[in-house]
Order: structure tokens, then sequence, then C-alpha cells
């Protein structure tokens, strides 16, 4: 099933769409930049964001003792507390709590990791509607495309194109883009499947372990709708939601939103502690993966992710290339850090689908080194042998001249004096994929170190054989 | 004291007059400067591919042949965190690498932290774009960058602002990626050419006659495009700017005669 997915290719073809890339990184720019002025409207900005690494370092280092604080302290409240090895399982149980209500009909809030889970083909394999109520997702769904971003959904898609698929869907009038018209037909939609759900599934931002509460952002309000009418509630958290106290949350929620859209505050941050009177409320605890990447050094602060998204937001590959590129569930940079975790053979382009420009890093709420994990991550495929060998043969090669100067000097010679003697149609060909669109720089008659010894050394030599005597900087 | 020139191998082969100006100024200063000519790369095309064992004995070399120096000084943001902040995954147990991390320095920081020199009588009378190179903005702290919340000093700008003539014009984007990084140019070429043209065009729209950066590979990449597209901007170093060169002259990659030093 894992077939290797190469993001070169499907980014260039979304940007051979210039239009299109140009729009996309607008969009995410204007995202970015609201996010930029909240930031810098709280002059905390940099000790909430400390903090919250603390807390989430803490957090991950005592992880299997806080998840049974909270385990216990929910089942205090009367959840059902269930805990899932992997995707499978988590499938599994939430499938046999909807069969056990003998439901058929499920609304979704928007959740990454059933995302991550595939929930919505099993559920739907078994003979079960699930409608993602979340806006953007519930476009996306209906398209059968997949979120192209984690708190923007549906961001590549343009309004146009959202009133083509509503005019299918859900008989809007043909040709339609007014966003006002087209989100009320939407809602119209979804107030039915809300009444008619007999179950709700939410995603989790924050479990509280002091309290064996939860906590779920919304800009819509789908979340509180889909757990408030359906008598059941399940709500599917991966183990790294966790956070120690009711008061690191206000850490949290003052970071999500801010890094996430540039709003002071979600619209909706609600809390739930236990089921409603006559209610059920289940939370499934899924590792599927995420205890491996604790147990590594390397990745392990990757476990911190609040799942924001301004890491795409920022990324200027992700802004051109769009999230599809990465054919992944998380893209951009905390996608792929953590999509080699889950299968590095499938995903070993992602770490190379970056500029190592480091904004992500600058960029994070909790201070995930994310380029500096890419790195790594370029170093661990590199070492597991994942590279093409063009890559790794090109790389021995350029160090074996390296380590000889002479050599290196002799071979630049000829390199400069090719460049300015060959015919054009010799270099820039389609061996040569950086002339494609950009011009080799002109080269000099003249290195460097060929400069040094005549002028600072008075030992003028033939182009070529410069280093004679290079040694330690005589 | 003496001053090991660290001149990055695609300056030394593609740019020699970066390298000369970088040497002309801290020779103008009253350092002694020497360039070990058995340097070569530092390793970062292989480091940053992930061919760590291909990068090893080049920063092991670069280890035997800087360590003599009181300070090494490098025009060039990117390989200066090479060897700061990434050589320590290659030769982490080189008794020797902390005292030589700590010595090394981006050409920039050199002036304003280390070494500083007036510019004050310099005139450069041009409108110049400032493109903040990642690696000198994010590794080593060059400036502030547009991310965080932390007021840092400016000091390839606060170099520049000392020129007489010199404005700067004031971008949408002040600390964009260009889209060179290294391998990446090629490896991901569509992003790469997108992220380039888009910077270009920032420049050329804030009014630009000049784009001076701290890294020639940014500029490399950047004028690829600019080149290709026949646009009227021209690209320097700042080590160019502030030894007193003339955009006609940079252009051309050739060595400026040293007595044609037009201040």
């Amino acid at each position: 099933m894992a077939t290797v997915s190469e993001h070169p290719e499907k980014a260039a073809a979304y940007i051979a769409d210039r239009s299109r890339s140009r729009w996309h990184d607008g969009a995410l720019w204007f995202v970015r930049s609201k996010r930029d002025r909240m930031a810098h409207s709280l002059p905390e900005w940099e000790r909430l964001r400390s903090t919250a690494s603390q807390i989430k370092a803490h957090t991950i280092a005592n992880l299997p003792e806080i998840l049974q604080q909270f385990e216990a302290n929910a089942k205090a409240r009367g959840v059902h507390v269930h805990w899932a090895a992997d995707a499978q399982e988590h499938n599994e149980i939430v499938l046999e709590i909807v069969r056990k209500q003998n439901a058929t009909r499920v609304v979704k809030s928007k959740s990454m990791l059933t995302e991550e889970c595939h929930l919505n083909p099993h559920l739907e394999a078994n003979g079960i509607e699930v409608i993602d109520t979340d806006l953007g997702e519930r476009i996306v769904q209906m398209r059968g495309e997949r979120p192209s971003h984690i708190v923007l959904p549906a961001i590549h898609i343009k309004k146009e194109e959202v009133g083509e698929t509503f005019a299918k869907y859900l008989g809007t009038e043909p040709g339609a883009s007014d966003p006002q018209y087209l989100t009320e037909a939407a809602r119209q939609h979804l107030r039915s499947k809300f009444l008619e759900a007999e179950v709700g599934i939410t995603g989790v931002n924050f479990a509280i372990a002091e309290t064996g509460g939860f906590v779920v952002c919304t800009n819509e309000g789908n979340a509180d709708l889909g757990a408030s009418l359906p008598r059941v509630h399940i709500a599917c958290m991966g183990i790294e939601k966790l956070i120690p106290r009711l008061v690191d949350l206000s850490v949290f929620v003052r970071l999500l939103a801010r890094s996430a859209t540039g709003q002071p505050i979600t619209t909706y941050t609600s809390h739930f502690h236990g089921p409603r009177p006559g209610c059920e409320l289940h939370i499934v605890l899924v590792d599927n993966g995420r205890s491996r990447i604790r147990d590594s050094d390397e990745f392990r602060s990757a476990l911190g992710c609040i799942r924001c998204g301004a890491c795409m937001n920022t990324c200027p590959v992700f802004r051109r290339s769009g999230g599809h590129s990465y054919d992944a569930v998380v893209p951009g940079p905390i996608g792929s850090v953590l999509s080699p975790a889950a299968d590095t053979k499938q995903h070993r382009s992602l770490p190379y689908a970056c500029s190592l420009c480091g904004s992500c890093t600058d960029v994070c709420p909790v201070k995930i080194p994310l380029h500096h994990q890419l790195l790594t991550w370029r170093q661990q495929i590199a070492s597991q042998g994942l590279l093409p060998v063009s890559k790794t043969a090109a790389m021995r090669a350029g160090s074996m001249l390296f380590q000889h100067p002479r050599i290196y000097a002799l071979a630049g010679a000829l390199g400069r004096r090719a460049l300015r003697w060959l015919p054009k149609s010799w270099i820039y060909n389609r061996a040569n994929p950086w002339g494609l669109d950009r011009d080799l720089p002109e080269p000099p008659v003249e290195s460097f170190r060929s400069w040094w010894q005549t002028n600072r050394q008075g030992t003028s030599v033939d182009e070529g054989m410069k280093s004679k005597g290079a040694k330690n900087g005589k | 004291m003496r001053v090991g020139l660290f001149v990055p191998c695609y300056i030394d082969q593609m740019y020699p007059d970066v390298a000369v100006a970088t040497l002309e100024l801290l020779e103008g200063a009253g350092l002694k400067v020497e360039f070990p000519a058995a340097q070569t790369c530092c390793g970062q095309p292989m480091a940053n591919t992930g061919c760590n064992d291909a990068a090893r004995p080049l920063a092991a070399r670069f280890l035997d042949l800087f360590d003599p120096f009181d300070y090494i000084v490098c025009p060039s943001g990117s390989c200066t965190s090479m060897v700061r902040n990434h050589f320590s995954d290659l030769v982490g147990n080189d008794p020797r690498l902390a005292s030589i991390q700590s010595r090394t320095f981006e050409f920039c920081e050199f002036l304003h932290d280390v070494h500083p020199i007036d510019f004050s009588g310099h005139r450069f009378p041009f409108r110049v774009g400032l493109h903040q190179s990642c690696h000198g903005l994010r590794e080593l702290r060059l400036g502030g960058d547009s991310e965080q919340m932390i007021e840092r000093p400016d000091k390839v700008r606060s170099l520049l602002a000392q020129v007489q003539g010199l404005s700067f014009v004031e971008l949408q984007r002040v600390d964009e990626c260009c889209g060179f990084g290294g391998t990446f140019a090629v490896n991901e070429r569509a992003v790469s050419v997108a992220m380039g043209e888009d910077r270009v065009q920032d420049h050329l729209e804030a009014g630009a006659e000049v784009m001076v950066a701290s890294d020639m590979s940014c500029l490399m990449h950047l004028w690829g495009l600019i080149s290709r597209q026949g646009s009227p901007l021209a690209v320097m170093h700042v080590a160019q700017v502030l030894a007193g060169r003339s955009p006609s002259v940079s252009v051309k990659n050739s060595i400026k005669p040293k007595a044609g030093n037009a201040l």
C-alpha cells in the first residue's frame, strides 16, 4: 500500500498553475500576517512560547503517569475511557460504540486524528453515514478530497469552485460564489444532518489530567452541536494532547488561536467534563506511533505540537506547493517530521521539501526545532539507504573532490573555462535543471585562490595549478 | 591577531571579488589576514543532503586548517552556521571544535561585534533592497526575524546604514526565503524558482536598484532569475558595497583592480 510519494513532482504540478499557486501563497501569507500582528500585541509572547514548550516537555517526559491520572479522573466523572494502540483499534472501538446504539448516522467535527486513522472509510464500509460538519471539511468531503491544511482544510479551493460543488450536491444556484449565500446553504444542509445524527464524534484540543475534562476549539460551533444534539459523544484524541493542570490551559488557549489564524481566541472554546444526564461520553486515547516518537531523542519534542498550523502558513514551500503536494494527512513542516516517523520510505522526499529557512522553527508556539528535525530526518534517510544512488554518489564524489584541493582547483578552472567557451546549448539543456529557469553565473577568469597567490604570495602560476604548496595557509 | 579568511568554495570559484572585497576591508582595518589555501568546502551540501559520511572528512579538514587562527571570518552566513551549528553532528568529539566555533564569525557579525569599522566616509548612491538571508538571520541571529517577538540588532543593515547616499527600499516581506536552499534549488526546482521569482518581484516593486545580501548563494539563485528575466536589478554582496564597488562592476564578477577602488 505504501507507494513512495515524491514531493517535487506533485509540487511542480501545482505550481504549473502559477496564478493558483500565487493566490494560495497570498491567502496563507495573509493569515501569517494576522498571526504576526496578534503575536506583536502580546509583550509576553516569547515567554508564553517558552512556558508552553516547557509544559509540553514535562508532559511528554511523564506521559504514562499523566495519562493514568487523566483516565482515573475522567472515569470518576462517568466517562468511558478506551485505549487504542493503533488506527485499526481506534476505528474498531468507534464502530463498536456506534453499533451498540444501533446508529447509522454520525456527525463529526474536525479531527486530524480520525483523518490519520482513516475513520470515515471504515465507518462507511460498515454502512454508517459520516458527515464532516466543519465547513471546510464538508467541502472537501463532498469533493472526495483530503484536507490540504490542518486548520484550513479547504484553503486550496476557491469560492467559485465551492459554488460548483454546492450546486452539484446541495442544489444551489449554478455559478453562485457569494460566500454568505453558500454558507447559508451549507448551514441548512448541516442543520438537518445534526438533527438526524445519533452519534457525534469530535476531536480534542487539550485534555486536562488534573480534572479529567477536555477542551474542543472551533470557529463554527459545529463540535458543540455535534456533542450536544446526539445522545452519544465520542471524543477521539492522540495521547499527546494531554496537559497536566487546568492552569496550564490558559497558556495554550492563548497561543493556539493566535498562531493558527491570528484570532485572540477561537470563537468556541468548549469544556467537556463528563456526560450529560442520560447520555454517554466516550474518550478514545490513541497511540498509533506516538510512543515510538516519544522514545526517540531526536524527534520527541515534535509530540508537543498543538496542531495550530502556523508552520504551514509560514512555510514558503507549503504556500507555493499546496498541502496536497505532501501526500500526507498532516502536511507542511510538522507533517514532514511526523510522516516519515510513520513510514520513512513512503515519505522520504518530505524532509527535502524544505529550504531550511528556519521560519517554521521560529513561528512554532511550542518551540519545536522543526527545521533541525527535518535535517535529522535527512541524515536518517541517507543512512537507511533510502536516498537515490544518484544523490549519494554525487555527494561522495563531491567529498572526494573537496578533500583534494589541487584537483578541486583544477576542476574549478576547467569548469569555469567550459562555461565561458562551450556553446549555450551544451550548458543549457535538460541535464542542467538549474539552467532551465535560471542563468548560471558569469564565470570569472580567475578564482580567489589564484588571485591570492598572485597578489599576496607573489607566485603567479598557471590556472589549475594553484594549490601547489598551499598547505596550512602559508 | 591572526585572522583566517574562510572563503566558501562557490565564492572562491565564481565570485572571487566578494572574497577580495572582504579581504580588503579586513586588511584596511589593520588586521593580518591569511588565506589557508588548502581549504575547499565546509561540507554543507553533503550535510544538508543528510550524507554525513561524505561531509565528515571535510569538517575535519576545516578544523585542521583553521585551528591556528585567532579569528575565522567568512563572507557567508550559511557556511558560518555550518561550522557553528552543524559541525557538532560531524566532528562533535573533536576537542578543538568548541573553541573553533567560538572563533568563527560571519563577516558582518565580525565587523559589528568584534572589530568595528567606520563606513561613514563611504558613498553608495543607490536604492538598496536588503535580502535577509535565512541562515544569517535565523541560525546566526544577525538580526531580528518577523516570526519572533525578540528585538535584536540588525547587524547587516546597521553596517550598510553608515554608508552615505545609500537608501533602503521597504519590502512587503522583509525576510522571506529566496528559495535557494543548496541542493533544494535543483531537487525542488519548481518551488525554488517560484520562491525566487516572488522575491525578485518584491524588490522590483519596492523600487530597488541593487539587491544586497550577506550570502552570495542566495544572490546566485536570484541573479540567475533576474538575468533570465532581463530585469534591471543588480545584485551585490554586502562586502562589495562596503568595499566601494559599483553595481556595474560587481555584476561582471571579475575582480576589481585594486587601484580602482572608487570611494
